[in-house]
């Protein structure tokens, strides 16, 4: 590839997420664009699509083919109690402060397929908090979204869920949790009762409640600055007076637009807390 | 040389015996290299690799793990993190990502310098050292279609000959090089 080739290769990523923006109301725009161009090339390769274009006019025409293109777009990877010590440390840490609020909002933002959610009621179930908790949990996918509702997950995955609920300090088994049937684990019903599942864009939705933590882990990465600000900005909104944000092991936000509106908490497991204005 | 004029970035990648090979080249940049620095070394993912710190003990420049979207600063040497991708998003900053593993890896070589590649082209100089994969072959074909340059280590004098070796039949080089050669190189760069 020459350098004409990058930069044509750039401007017809870009009318293709302007494209998209019109007719389906994604908003891409704003995601990094390294990682777009790879992730973009992959579903070229996939659907056999020799050119860019070829790609943007199946995307226009048929939705059908747009829903099977969207896992090129965003990225599913979780896995439940992912970075176990940032559990922890809300076991520990953060849980003991929410504790004194009469209820309890979570808003696990861009919670694909939502290993996250089912964790985080799991420790708050622990906690005994979970009856006064509300988990909003939200996400731009409608697969993803139905998969996280569902609650259920592919047995061969539970043995690495197991250990990371157990070196988060989980007080059981995590097979506590679930009923295992043709090759995949169902959650616990009861968890789910305080569970709220939104179809919402950290891109073009606003804020829509008013929370006490924010669990948004993995997902800034795909956003440039730009992006990322906004939806800092969000977050910041939407949380309460001394409320709590963690991000993924390797976002900080001291490099963006909102570093001033949260003060570190647990710094090395990346949980901010917004400071009193 | 084989040298971009100028050079804007170095890229580097190594996988297995991958800790001494860069201990060597790192070792051998002086203070006063202006170009940033990025590294994928193939490490264990699950926990923290040490090794940024480890091998910033051997070199001039600043040795950083990098953070999503943290800021390029000319002379300071970039490190892939444990089970992150990284890429380089722009002139002014890095980005990570946890895309799929290529080859079984994650940081990936390959999406490392193609990144590169797309934002650097000509001022970009790859390196591929040794290792037991063929990720970076990819990678080494992008940057030198991009109009950069790509060394890859001798593979007889290589721990680890299959990377270099696999580069070289995919991708060719600039130039194949013995580390003293590299870093002989190197430190004529900034002269």
């Amino acid at each position: 590839m020459t350098d004409d080739a990058t930069e044509l290769f750039d401007i017809e990523l870009k009318l293709l997420l302007d494209a998209v923006y019109m007719r389906y109301h994604y908003d891409f725009r704003g995601y990094a664009m390294s990682s777009l161009r790879r992730r973009m090339r992959h579903a070229m390769g996939r659907f056999d699509c020799e050119r860019m274009s070829d790609l943007q006019h199946r995307i226009l025409h048929e939705p059908a083919f747009f829903a099977d293109a969207m896992q090129y777009f965003t990225v599913q990877v979780s896995e439940m109690f992912r970075d176990p010590a940032y559990f922890l440390a809300l076991r520990e840490q953060v849980l003991p402060v929410l504790r004194t609020y009469p209820s309890i909002k979570v808003w696990v933002a861009g919670c694909s397929s939502g290993e996250e959610v089912w964790s985080l009621a799991i420790l708050l179930a622990e906690e005994e908090l979970l009856e006064r908790s509300v988990i909003y949990a939200t996400d731009i996918n409608p697969e993803a979204l139905a998969k996280a509702e569902h609650g259920t997950f592919a047995a061969d995955r539970l043995p690495l869920f197991s250990r990371n609920y157990l070196a988060a300090g989980g007080r059981g088994s995590l097979s506590d949790y679930y009923t295992s049937a043709y090759g995949n684990a169902m959650f616990d019903r009861r968890l789910k009762k305080q569970m709220v599942f939104a179809d919402h864009s950290l891109a073009t939705d606003s804020v829509f409640s008013e929370v006490h933590l924010v669990s948004c882990r993995n997902v800034l990465i795909y956003f440039n600055r730009e992006l990322q600000d906004r939806a800092v900005g969000l977050f910041r909104d939407s949380l309460v007076r001394k409320g709590f944000l963690g991000l993924g092991g390797k976002e900080s936000l001291q490099f963006g637009a909102h570093a001033d509106a949260f003060e570190p908490f647990v710094a090395n497991q990346r949980i901010y807390r917004k400071v009193a204005p | 040389m084989a040298l971009p004029r100028p050079l804007e970035a170095l890229v580097i990648g190594a996988s297995a015996g991958g800790v001494s090979a860069l201990q060597t080249v790192l070792g051998s940049l002086p203070g006063s290299f202006q170009p940033p620095v990025f590294v994928v070394l193939h490490v264990p993912k699950d926990r923290p690799s040490g090794i940024p710190e480890l091998l910033g003990g051997y070199c001039a420049l600043p040795v950083l793990e990098a953070d999503d979207k943290q800021p390029i600063r000319p002379g300071h040497v970039y490190f892939a993190p444990p089970d992150y991708h990284l890429l380089v998003e722009s002139r002014d900053a890095v980005a990570l990502s946890m895309d799929e593993p290529v080859l079984f890896s994650r940081p990936s070589i390959d999406v490392l310098f193609e990144s590169a590649a797309a934002v650097y082209d000509r001022g970009l100089l790859a390196i591929l050292l040794t290792g037991a994969s063929s990720d970076g072959s990819e990678g080494v074909a992008a940057v030198r279609a991009a109009g950069g340059k790509a060394w890859i280590q001798c593979p007889v004098e290589a721990a680890s000959p299959t990377m270099p070796n696999a580069a070289l039949a995919h991708a060719g080089a600039d130039a194949v090089l013995r580390l003293g050669e590299m870093c002989e190189r190197l430190k004529g760069s900034t002269a």
